[in-house]
């Protein structure tokens, strides 16, 4: 297939080269010209007035795809790649399974885990959590996290299993070693997906995400190749259902013949004042650019105990070095989803916003009234944190005695 | 040592806006720049080389217009660069790419391959990652210092949710960088003089020797469905009245939450 501009249709008014996310359109000799960052997303074909651009299907394009297509059916069932830290499944896992159940169910398929370097205990609780199968590999080898060993044994099981669905947590680890999986399965991967459904008329997976920042939601697709394979941005996703009673099988998974030329030495913790995980807490108290210094960052953690919360942070924050980046909130930071997200002196740029619009109650504080934050918040005052954060400790404090 | 750095030359998201009528971005005036992440990458490549001795070369992939993002790693001070570019490469998804750029890298020869952790346009993280499996090396992501590096080995600190590890890696290896590992040096004048005369050396599919069915749309088993805008939030409250007032209310509305 290929997009193309008929020139003698084209004016040369410029609209598509606006319209294109990718850059890919360029005037030339007074004529729209697509060049090869055109990604085929279709947005310039009904942006254009004289309707001259067209897509043109080429030959050859079915053929190969076909001999693909063949091989399709073949896959079935949906999994959940369940990350483990220290022996313990982290809870992007139980959400992918909350999502992953769902898919499967709708594709009348069943959804297995997949397990490494942890315990059979651990093993068991996926399958209350929803999955008929695990596939588990307790060798020691995988308690600490290296790429090739990973990528290795989840791709042997992919080819063994040939699963239409794989879905792991975009996460450092998930973010780092799905990528390599789909390279040599020769498959699609989509990243940081924020949700997922199945198209009623194939069976293919809707892929949707973030891109440009957040600016806009892309759906990506994975026509032709299996399995179609997801990272998915943790806290997104609902968990599922926990059912002590479930019963699902447990196939053990040998390393056999798996080695790494990458060795973790040690694991360094870096906590600060506030422990608490950014992406567990129910109430957030996060400061921005506005908040000033390091200084600041201590009265928003006042108020943040003061909640039983913890303290975030906005790039512009973590960049002057007020607050270590593990504070950090947004599209190069943490996703984060708490009860309650408390704005100081944060501008709410997209990149901000895609990292914590979900929060169930989004409260902003900022001296700018037209700061696009309050676009997002449930409740908004304007005004300076300094002034109204202080009166806010103090009203709190009262309120509790 | 043979350092390959791959950059990718994007919009600047910062400055792009969405426009809500027809759901479309809005480019106008949006510079294209180097990946932010990737002008990490070029200098911790420099500071390698500053180390190991050696050459460093640029490469990405793109149509002729990225030839300024190449221009702008000349002013910065590496060696060689090369766009590798060609009309087929169009509509290549990460897949298609990391094999463009794996074809293109083992032509050049390497033994490190330092690429930014994500570019800002698309935020997936998986060229990286996806090349090295490729050229069947080890690589570790999220570098965010390089502790020692040797003929054979290298040791280095891998950014995780709560902290780091430290790894080590055989080379040749591939490592993704994030910010916190150093801070980009400015062209210097007689970079930019070197720039403006450079002659950018090309690759395409032939030279590089890829497989037509692996490149571009053709090689991508991902495809972009649709773009749109994301949803706008609708029941919000502004809160009124004096600060004070203000936040009384505020108070009020969490005690409501059985938050105080």
């Amino acid at each position: 297939m290929r997009i193309e501009v008929v020139v003698e249709r084209c004016t040369g008014c410029g609209q598509c080269i606006e319209s294109c996310p990718y850059t890919s359109i360029v005037i030339k000799d007074g004529k729209a010209f697509i060049n090869e960052y055109c990604q085929f997303c279709r947005t310039c074909l009904s942006i254009c007035p004289e309707g001259a651009i067209i897509e043109i299907a080429e030959e050859g394009d079915d053929t190969q795809k076909s001999e693909v297509r063949s091989h399709k059916s073949e896959y079935k069932g949906v999994w959940v790649f369940a990350e483990q830290r220290e022996g313990k499944v982290v809870s992007v896992a139980h959400e992918l399974l909350g999502a992953g159940r769902r898919l499967a169910d709708e594709l009348k398929t069943d959804l297995s885990a997949v397990l490494f370097g942890s315990t059979a205990e651990e093993a068991k609780e996926l399958v209350k959590w929803g999955a008929d199968k695990v596939y588990h590999c307790n060798s020691p080898f995988f308690e600490k996290f290296n790429d090739e060993p990973y990528s290795k044994l989840l791709t042997d099981l992919i080819n063994k299993y040939k699963p239409e669905v794989v879905l792991a947590g975009a996460t450092p680890i998930g973010r780092s070693f799905i990528p390599r999986v789909a390279a040599k399965v020769r498959t699609g991967l989509t990243a940081d997906c924020t949700a997922l459904e199945v198209d009623k008329d194939t069976g293919n997976l809707l892929q949707i995400r973030p891109a440009f920042g957040g600016n806009i939601m892309a759906t990506i697709f994975c026509p032709d190749y299996r399995p179609q394979i997801a990272t998915v941005r943790p806290r997104v996703m609902k968990k599922g259902a926990y059912d002590a009673d479930r019963k699902g099988d447990i196939i053990p998974v040998s390393d056999e013949n798996i080695t790494s030329r990458t060795k973790v030495i040690e694991s360094v913790k870096e906590g600060s004042a506030c422990h608490v995980n950014l992406q567990e807490a129910e109430v957030i108290v996060s400061g921005g650019r506005g908040v000033g210094d390091p200084k600041g960052f201590k009265m928003l953690e006042e108020l943040a105990s003061l909640l039983e919360g913890t303290v975030g942070a906005s790039r512009a924050a973590v960049d002057e070095g007020w607050i270590p980046y593990s504070h950090q909130v947004g599209q190069t930071g943490k996703t984060v989803c708490p009860k309650i997200y408390i704005a100081c002196g944060i501008s709410g740029a997209v990149q901000h916003l895609v990292g914590m619009q979900s929060s169930d109650i989004i409260i902003a504080i900022n001296k700018n009234p037209d700061a696009p934050i309050f676009n997002a918040a449930t409740y908004g005052i304007v005004g300076d944190i300094n002034e109204v954060v202080p009166l806010l400790i103090k009203k709190i404090k009262e309120a509790k005695s | 040592m043979n350092i390959i750095v791959c950059v990718k030359q994007v919009p600047d998201t910062a400055e792009v806006r969405i426009n809500p009528e027809t759901n479309t971005l809005i480019r106008e005036g949006v510079p294209s720049i180097i990946n932010p992440y990737d002008l990490h990458a070029i200098e911790a490549a420099l500071q390698l080389r500053e180390k190991t001795g050696g050459k460093v070369t640029v490469i990405t992939m793109g149509p002729p217009q990225a030839e300024d993002a190449l221009r702008e790693a000349i002013s910065m001070g590496v060696d060689d660069v090369r766009l590798i570019s060609d009309r087929a490469f169009a509509g290549a998804d990460t897949w298609a790419t990391s094999y463009t750029l794996y074809k293109a890298i083992e032509k050049l020869g390497y033994d490190i391959i330092l690429c930014g952790k994500q570019a800002i346009d698309g935020d997936t993280a998986q060229v990286g990652p996806e090349v090295a499996e490729f050229l069947d090396i080890p690589h570790v992501s999220y570098v965010r210092k390089i502790d020692d590096v040797s003929k054979d080995l290298i040791k280095v600190q891998r950014l995780m949710d709560d902290g780091y590890d430290v790894v080590e890696a055989s080379l040749p290896v591939l490592l993704t960088v994030v910010r916190e590992i150093n801070t980009p040096r400015l062209p210097s004048l007689k970079g930019k003089m070197a720039a403006k005369k450079a002659v950018i050396g090309k690759m395409d599919m032939k030279e590089i020797g890829a497989d037509e069915n692996n490149v571009g749309l053709k090689g991508s088993p991902t495809q972009v469905r649709k773009i749109f805008a994301p949803e706008a939030k609708t029941d919000r409250k502004m809160l009124h009245g004096s600060l004070e007032e203000q936040v009384s209310s505020l108070v009020e509305e969490l005690r409501g939450l059985k938050c105080v």
